[in-house]
């Protein structure tokens, strides 16, 4: 676990999460709702979010939060890139052209796997169904649907992203 | 008819005449993540743009999903009493004439409309085909989708105009319990989310179990890839969904519902919160409902992305915030389901259809469809087809005849020549069976599945082993990891069918991946690892010349680059 000296951006991260794990609006609260509720928040997991979740569920160790954070595939541990691009691989896009798509995008943002780009601008996540299929192929930037996409218009909408601001700044 | 219920019929139908027949014209929009995807927000933008331009105002509201995607953007605009004008694939340009046109002069441009349905005793707009005529939407039979599209998923009162909570308050007021299972079951309803179970028989299971504490859960997980009917519904017409929920309650004598949801998929997460306050403040959720002495609490549980969440029993530990991994059974839900107690697991559409089925009577709904699959089916049709979009057929139908009559058939120049039914661990079909029925044990027959109601289309420009690759691929990538066979056989199997793409085929791979199948389908505890194997199953079954061609003649690479490799992801369970 995390150790050495504590700043103050640390504190003030274990309080955001305390009142993001506080302030869960359903009836019933666990910790695969806990960490839901957190990276919404916070975009990522952060180390001490494990912690803190252990600390909020009754019952739960940090072995145990862990091992739900591990499983499900939506979860991250580091910050994000400012941007999400999200390119579909699922059957209806992979008939469509999609591996092309993915080409181009990984191309356009120097990156042959997912994850973030080194100047942290942006994320690129492969995505196992938009739910757009009738308009393969399918990405989502910022988490915006774009169908019928060609590599070319893809790489358009990447670069258009890289102008703009994070979303919710 | 109870009181309660009366006062909200009258609010209803006062919001419904205001909308239709009131003093500004109401432009509806076809959202949902498709008509995002097809630019839906971009237009409506434009629409509000000209509209200040023209110095006019109107109702602009952001529909669901009527389902004809490949019309998609869809606008449909209403002067006060008049015709509804569609217009198809509207762009932002298109917007600002559809608006200069109609809105600003009020005379629709017959040129630019797409389809139209007439005011009550008029003769509509000459030269528009009727959208009830349309070789999309004739021969559907709207049942669970027949709000979609039309009315505003934000609008309580909008469904309650159109018909809904009625068969809610018809069941609680003249319906014992008993009665309202009776229906369900003489509907010959069957479980929309794979396995088609008789939905009357399950409830009765829970029916019988004389606990304080029961669950109904609603299961809009939705991970099969080619599928997005339970979103669709959701996003488009939530109280329909809702409406049968507290049926479903009610029949059971339970409890408490709850609403599954993978995160992410805000539109119809948003929409599933929204409906469920609403009918908590309209006196349909909560304590004494309708002034009855039924009681019941529903509430909207999201998961993390885990396709196995989908499974019944994994479904149940997602709830309770674990690992989506699956139970064993005994004990059945019925018995002891979610946080031990028991429960009862239904599709977001097999729910769907239980409003209409009381309000008309389970005979009506066994009139639809074949002996023995009743009522319809959600089909969503994407790929390389000319007319991609989400259909309610009745079963029966075979799949040619809905391919080309209902879809279009394929894009110019090209023939069809596979088919992906029923998700990843559904398969593929070729053309012999084309004229096959969609029905649930006709298609079973076949070795494909109509499961969720997923059917992707591809044409001679698909290697099928290419194909095949990219769903098994999924398989692997979602396997939960509990049984190694599911776990360390699709990942055996992708590596194989890597190499066979890549034109590094060995002598064997084949018998090496039946032998694997086996395995999985032996030594898995749920459908995901004893299904995995049904994509190579099916497409050996009809494609086996195309393994062939790359096991034993090396007539590769195959796939979308050179080299034979395929773009997956990167991350698996650990
Ligand atoms: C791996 C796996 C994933 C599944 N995913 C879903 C799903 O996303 N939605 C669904 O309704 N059923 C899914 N099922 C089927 C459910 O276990 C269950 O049979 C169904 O929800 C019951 O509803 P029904 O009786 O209304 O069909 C899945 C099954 C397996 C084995
Ligand atoms: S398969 Fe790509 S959006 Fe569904």
């Amino acid at each position: 676990m995390t150790s050495g000296v504590t700043t103050a951006a640390d504190t003030e991260l274990r309080e955001r999460i305390r009142r993001t794990l506080r302030s869960q609006k359903q009836r019933t609260i666990t910790v695969l709702s806990s960490l839901l509720a957190v990276q919404h928040e916070i975009k990522y997991v952060p180390e001490v979010a494990i912690e803190e979740t252990a600390h909020f569920i009754k019952g739960a160790t940090i072995n145990d939060v862990w091992s739900v954070a591990s499983f499900y595939t939506n979860f991250r541990f580091t910050p994000p890139g400012d941007h999400t691009v999200e390119v579909c691989w699922g059957p209806s896009c992979h008939i469509k052209g999609a591996q092309h798509v993915l080409r181009a995008v990984q191309s356009e943002l120097g990156l042959d796997r997912e994850g973030e780009t080194s100047d942290g601008k942006f994320t690129l996540r492969y995505n196992t169904c938009l739910g757009a299929c009738a308009h393969a192929p399918v990405i989502a930037i910022d988490h915006v649907h774009h169908g019928r996409i060609t590599p070319d218009s893809a790489v358009r909408h990447v670069k258009q992203a890289r102008s703009k601001p994070a979303p919710g700044h | 008819m109870t009181a309660p219920f009366e006062q909200l019929k009258t609010r209803a139908q006062q919001r419904w005449n205001e909308l239709t027949a009131g003093a500004l014209p109401w432009i509806r929009v076809g959202g949902g993540v498709s008509g995002e995807a097809a630019g839906a927000h971009e237009v409506t933008l434009a629409l509000n743009k000209a509209i200040e331009k023209a110095n006019r105002r109107a109702n602009v509201t952001r529909v669901g999903m009527l389902g004809l995607c490949y019309a998609e953007p869809l606008v449909d605009v209403q002067l006060p009493g008049g015709d509804r004008i569609f217009y198809a694939n509207v762009t932002p340009e298109k917007a600002a004439e559809i608006v200069q046109t109609h809105i600003a002069h009020g005379v629709p441009e017959a040129s630019l409309a797409f389809a139209q349905v007439p005011a009550p005793g008029g003769s509509g707009l000459a030269g528009v085909p009727d959208l009830n005529d349309l070789p999309t939407m004739k021969r559907q039979v709207r049942i669970a989708t027949r709000n979609s599209g039309h009315i505003d998923p934000r609008d309580l009162l909008q469904y309650v105009a159109n018909g809904g909570y009625a068969a809610l308050d018809k069941a609680l007021t003249g319906m014992t319990p008993a009665q309202v299972l009776d229906e369900v079951k003489n509907s010959g309803l069957r479980g929309r989310g794979g396995a088609a179970f008789p939905t009357g028989t399950k409830w009765s299971f829970l029916a019988g179990n004389k606990s304080p504490v029961k669950y109904i859960l609603c299961n809009c997980e939705e991970g099969d890839p080619g599928a997005f009917n339970d979103k669709g519904v959701l996003e488009s017409d939530p109280h329909t969904l809702l409406e049968g929920l507290i049926l479903a309650g009610y029949a059971t004598t339970s409890s408490n519902g709850v609403i599954f949801i993978r995160q992410g998929h805000e539109e119809p997460i948003e929409a599933a919160r929204k409906a469920v306050q609403d009918a908590y403040d309209a006196g349909l959720l909560g304590k004494n409902i309708l002034g009855s002495n039924f009681s019941y609490d529903v509430e909207v549980a999201l998961t993390g992305d885990s396709y196995v969440a989908g499974e019944e029993t994994a479904l149940m530990e997602a709830i309770e915030g674990k690992r989506s991994m699956p139970r064993y059974r005994p004990p059945f839900p019925a018995q002891a389901g979610l946080w031990q107690k028991p429960s009862n697991i239904n599709n977001v559409k097999t729910l769907s259809y239980v409003p209409q089925i009381i309000a008309n009577g389970g005979a009506w709904f066994k009139g639809v469809g074949t002996p023995g699959s009743a009522g319809t089916a959600i089909l969503c049709i994407t790929g390389e087809i000319q007319r991609p979009g989400m259909y309610e057929l009745p079963m029966g139908m075979t799949i040619r005849e809905v391919l080309n009559q209902i879809a279009g058939g394929p894009p110019a120049g090209k023939r069809i020549k596979v088919l992906q039914t029923g998700g990843p661990l559904g398969g593929v079909l070729g053309e012999s069976d084309f004229d096959v029925q969609i029905d649930f044990d006709a298609m079973s027959k076949t070795g494909a599945i109509l499961g969720s109601g997923g059917i992707i289309v591809g044409s001679d420009d698909v290697n099928v082993v290419d194909l095949t690759r990219n769903l098994v691929a999924f398989n692997q990538f979602e396997s939960c990891g509990k049984c190694f066979p599911c776990r360390l056989g699709t990942t055996h199997m992708v590596e194989v069918l890597d190499r066979i793409c890549q034109n590094k085929a060995r002598a064997g791979d084949r018998e090496l991946m039946e032998r694997i199948g086996q395995s999985m389908k032996v030594g898995s505890l749920c459908g995901h690892g004893q299904l995995g194997y049904n994509p190579i199953l099916s497409a050996f079954k009809y494609f086996a010349a195309e393994f062939d061609e790359l096991v034993k003649d090396h007539k590769g690479p195959v796939g979308a680059f050179a080299d034979g490799t395929m773009i997956v992801p990167t991350r698996t369970r650990p």
